[in-house]
């Protein structure tokens, strides 16, 4: 029996089938969960075809998170599936190329806000939106890239990043009466499709490459998938507001 | 049975026209995705998905990259055929 038996997860982000959240998905279901996509716009048809290659298909919703009517629909578009479900992988983020690549100290507010908005405040959205189908308990699990120190190229997106673990950390707060953890993963750097976006990305594989106690695989995305699993399942029951970290050990090196 | 290169292209062509409208004549081997058909990186993963199906290949991701014309796509599907 998988530690995700009964559960059913909505899952935000899945593209190809190099994303995060597609290793979540296939694991989830591996591990005993019923899970509904969500996607939006031009990606939606390519969610689609790649759920077809999960172990079971799964429903694809259409949720652009920075869409109100998206949002007033969520719940709805999610019973249609499931009558309530048990967690939520945000696993979604866009910067404008503005925004990334060395460019800090020239980007617009108007990118930068595009990037806050997608990146950090879509996760209240979302979870606020999808909180009359969140069962007590429930578990939210969101992917980040540790903000708490600065990073070569990625700039706004580290800015945004800072914002949505804070986030997480208030959603914490104001969710725990009704049973809802909120709690991030915060992953090494990860050829996705998401990653081929910023410039100069190269420049942060070799760190984690050189540096990581344990090593790191740039191309292995079922680490990341597998500490998620675990944040949604009970095994995680006390424990919310929190970010951990799998990343080979990175963060805890000094040089 | 594996399919011939122009069998390959007549097929791509086909995935290449439904995403984008550009007539099926005009997807020829020496076009550039992206400076002759102004193909985007949105529809280029809706391409590559549509041709692992049709064809039942796989193209990494990183090998993408590499695919900078048709000709490079058609090459790349036809020897993954086996």
């Amino acid at each position: 029996m998988g530690i995700l038996e009964g559960k059913k997860i909505l899952i935000t982000g899945v593209l190809t089938e190099a994303s995060i959240a597609f290793s979540v998905a296939k694991l989830a279901q591996e591990q005993g969960a019923e899970v509904i996509l969500s996607s939006f716009g031009r990606m939606l048809p390519i969610t689609t075809k790649i759920s077809e290659r999960l172990p079971k298909t799964a429903p694809v919703i259409e949720l652009d998170a920075t869409s109100q009517d998206d949002l007033d629909a969520l719940s709805g578009r999610i019973k249609q599936h499931f009558d309530s479900i048990d967690g939520i992988v945000h696993a979604i983020a866009f910067a404008p190329q503005t925004a990334l690549g060395g460019n800090f100290l020239e980007t617009p507010w108007s990118d930068v806000s595009t990037a806050v908005e997608v990146s950090a405040y879509s996760l209240k959205s979302i979870t606020v939106a999808a909180k009359p189908v969140l069962n007590n308990p429930s578990s939210i699990v969101g992917l980040t890239f540790d903000a708490t120190v600065s990073w070569p190229v990625y700039d706004w997106m580290g800015v945004a990043k800072a914002a949505f673990e804070s986030t997480s950390r208030y959603l914490a707060r104001y969710l725990g009466k009704d049973g809802i953890r909120v709690n991030l993963i915060s992953a090494g750097p990860l050829r996705t499709t998401a990653a081929k976006g910023i410039p100069g990305f190269a420049t942060m594989e070799e760190l984690w490459t050189d540096r990581a106690p344990l090593g790191w695989d740039l191309t292995n995305t079922e680490t990341a998938a597998r500490g998620i699993i675990a944040l949604l399942s009970d095994w995680f029951p006390a424990t919310t507001g929190e970010m951990i970290h799998v990343d080979g050990g990175m963060h805890s090196t000094g040089a | 049975m594996a399919l011939s290169q122009e069998e390959v292209l007549v097929g791509l062509a086909a995935i290449v026209t439904d995403e984008t409208g550009i007539a099926t004549e005009a997807i020829q081997l020496d076009k550039s995705f992206t400076d002759d058909l102004d193909i985007d990186s949105i529809s280029m993963m809706t391409i590559v998905v549509n041709a692992e199906d049709k064809f039942d290949v796989k193209i990494p991701d990183e090998e993408v990259k590499n695919l900078l014309t048709v000709g490079d796509a058609v090459n790349y599907i036809t020897k993954a055929q086996g």
